[in-house]
């Protein structure tokens, strides 16, 4: 592990920006913020590997790229396979011939990495490439236009998981992506949300630290999908944390800590009424799903509170 | 038992697996990734062996697909690195989808094909469904008829892919089994000729974090088919120059390479084109057939893409009748893959012979010099009659 250097605050974040303005990303999009941030908490050389995706699409419309990175599209279920292999010669060329090595970063969307991309992960992870593979979820396929995903939450409307009149949006639950993370072995593994932008640049920062695969999964609205202002992702991201929706929480070594512990939630409905996806959620035909979202809400944060006191956290 | 030979290199004996990765090890690659597949398995095994017994300075990954195990390879090509993968059948149809990012790319991937019938029924013996399917990607596609060419092959590609005027990955087609398992002499070149012949690779843009670039951009309706239309004209350059790599290295080691072999071709009227392993039961049942005066002659292709349409078109002169035999099927087309080919080369041509298509030894059934006969039967029928009945035959099947 190398030297970890953390903030207190955001004037400490380096203000070099290797992410170039004029991308297409959709105003209220949180994926810049996410990049930016791992672009500027990870220090030295580095290369980027991108699932297909908004990400990819956005940012790179030939003849322009906003990347003052070495970056590397290869397909959509691949990107883990992708930066596996640029690692591999990476090491094998500095070893036979001398060169630079650099960190290896992955980014996929929720799609690219909980469905289609899921099995090139365990293997990269399996393996132990060194390499942060970080998941910007923005809880379904938005860049084909909104259909669900194993990452999409309970009750969501999604262009596949419509709200109909006998299913009401999705009644299946989110996967959990850092749980299978860590059933890997990885060293560190963390949950983001662009509300907390310390929290965020932290732990980029003890990511690229470890020598190995660790995995980060990021929060990130869709105004598109989500339908709601594209002035309220900040906002919208912080209720996501304070309703226990969003734990933000990290892996690390062993030991497992929530970062921001929610004492008291506020309600769920604060959270889903601020989106077009939830709507019907707030219907009174419509309460059993509700409640099977809450159910499970409450189950993670139970389970996530159980993780961190063995852990020797104190909660409450 | 090891001799010196006519041609260059150690007399030994391998399989066509096992010379494959020999040749492998010799080209120091830097980054293996592969995935188990009969009948390619071997070719991997033995790779896996040098990198553990430090006699090959490479990283073997492992992967958990090939669909993966071709995207290592994309990643790591772009790296810079030399690069080797292996496959077969399905594997080969599973990595589909990265075979025209890999050539799209530019990556100087080599990959091993253990020919292999496609599912279903599941059977691991050889056709050569899965290297045609490949034939649209933009790989440079060469086919070995013995465990001999499918050494030499592999060397002679890491230089055709990796030469600067090239840039395309390329493929080694060995049939299943009937090369890959089987046991032959061959004469190896040593470690130094081997370098000799092929140097390090200068990596041509590779990912550099001080001269950053991007890799695979979105690329829409005002520049993709200036792309496409640059990629098409550059893998019809690359023509000349795998040739000239394949006369250097037929100077080299005394081991004529071209992408057209003819056998007997000269007067024949009679003419019979194939793939892989079998040219050797052509060239056999032929040379018998000669004595009984029947003129007939063999065309195997040992490149199959870019295809040698100008060797082809040069080589058919003065033939009354072509049989075109095919290890594989196309549903639907009017023949099958290598037929279309050639048919397509020569419809602009004057004087060209009758074609017909033959349809044999799908999934390992063997083809045997009765079957060859047939073919040349047929081909004399349709000669003396002037005209074809019909295209598409099948030969060594129960009807």
């Amino acid at each position: 592990m190398s030297e970890v250097k953390l903030i207190k605050t955001i004037k400490e974040i380096p203000r070099e920006e290797l992410f170039a303005p004029g991308h297409r990303l959709c105003a209220g999009c949180g994926i810049p913020i996410l990049v930016r941030m791992v672009l500027k908490a990870i220090p030295g050389p580095k290369v980027v590997v991108t699932a297909t995706g908004c990400l990819e699409v956005a940012t790179t419309i030939f003849p322009y790229t906003s990347w003052k990175v070495p970056w590397v599209h290869s397909a959509f279920e691949n990107a883990a396979a992708t930066a596996s292999g640029i690692e591999a010669a990476m090491k094998v060329i500095e070893r036979k011939r001398g060169g630079k090595k650099a960190k290896v970063i992955a980014f996929g969307g929720d799609g690219g990495t909980f469905d289609i991309g899921l099995q090139a992960l365990s293997g990269a992870l399996e393996r132990g490439h060194d390499m942060i593979y970080i998941c910007y979820d923005n809880e379904a396929y938005m860049n084909t236009g909104i259909q669900r995903s194993s990452a999409t939450p309970t009750g969501a409307s999604t262009t596949t998981s419509p709200a109909g009149k006998v299913i009401p949006g999705k009644l299946e639950r989110k996967k959990d992506l850092i749980g299978i993370a860590i059933a890997h072995g990885v060293e560190y593994a963390a949950t983001l949300n662009p509300a907390y932008p310390v929290d965020m640049y932290n732990k980029i920062v003890k990511a690229a630290s470890v020598e190995g695969p660790t995995v980060l999964h990021y929060y990130t609205p869709c105004p598109t999908g989500w339908y709601f202002d594209t002035s309220r992702t900040i906002e919208i991201s912080r209720l996501a944390v304070q309703t226990r929706l969003w734990p933000l929480y990290e892996y690390d070594h062993g030991v497992y800590r929530i970062n921001i512990v929610v004492k008291k939630p506020k309600p769920l409905e604060e959270y889903l009424k601020t989106q077009g996806r939830f709507r019907h959620l707030l219907r009174p035909e419509n309460k059993w799903v509700l409640e099977k979202l809450k159910e499970s809400i409450e189950e993670q944060w139970n389970r996530l509170v159980k993780l961190a006191q063995m852990s020797g956290q104190k909660i409450y | 038992m090891k001799v010196e030979t006519e041609t260059r290199g150690i007399r030994t004996g391998m399989t066509g697996n096992a010379a494959v990765a020999y040749a492998v090890k010799q080209a120091d690659v830097d980054v293996i990734a592969a995935y188990p597949i009969t009948p390619q398995t071997v070719m991997v095994e033995k790779l896996a062996e040098y990198v553990n017994n430090g006699e090959l300075n490479a990283a073997f990954v492992p992967v958990e697909s090939e669909h993966s195990a071709l995207s290592t390879c994309v990643g790591a090509s772009l790296a810079g690195a030399r690069v080797f993968t292996a496959t077969a059948s399905q594997g080969l149809a599973l990595m589909y989808e990265i075979l025209w990012i890999a050539a799209g790319l530019r990556t100087t991937i080599v990959m091993g094909i253990g020919n292999r019938a496609l599912s279903p029924n599941i059977n691991i013996h050889c056709s050569h469904d899965d290297a045609y399917a490949a034939r649209d990607t933009g790989w440079i596609e060469f086919f070995a008829e013995n465990v001999q060419e499918a050494y030499d092959l592999t060397l002679q590609a890491f230089k055709v892919s990796e030469d600067k005027r090239v840039l395309f990955p390329s493929m080694v087609n060995l049939d299943g089994f009937i090369l890959t398992h089987s046991l032959e002499a061959l004469n190896v070149l040593r470690d130094e000729e081997v370098r000799e012949f092929l140097p390090p690779k200068e990596p041509v843009n590779p990912i550099d974090p001080d001269n950053p670039m991007t890799y695979g951009p979105l690329d829409l309706q005002d520049y993709y088919i200036e792309h496409r239309r640059q990629q098409a004209e550059h893998f019809r350059m690359s023509y000349p120059r795998i040739v000239e790599i394949l006369n250097e290295y037929s100077e080299f080691t005394g081991r004529r390479y071209s992408p057209i072999k003819t056998y007997m071709l000269d007067d024949a009227e009679i003419g019979i084109m194939v793939l892989g392993s079998s040219a050797g039961t052509v060239r056999y049942t032929v040379s018998k057939l000669r004595e009984k005066g029947v003129k007939a002659g063999v065309i195997s292709l040992t490149l199959y893409r870019p295809f040698p349409v100008d060797e082809v078109r040069e080589h058919i002169k003065g033939l009354k009748v072509l049989a075109i035999m095919d290890r594989s099927y196309s549903f639907g087309s009017p023949g099958a893959q290598l037929f279309m080919d050639v048919a397509t080369s020569l419809y602009n041509v004057k004087e060209r012979p009758l074609l017909f298509n033959v349809i044999y030894g799908l999934g390992g059934r063997d083809l045997t010099p009765d079957q060859v006969e047939l073919v040349v039967n047929k081909a004399l029928e349709v000669a003396r009659e002037g005209e074809v009945r019909e295209t598409q035959i099948w030969v060594g099947v129960r009807e």
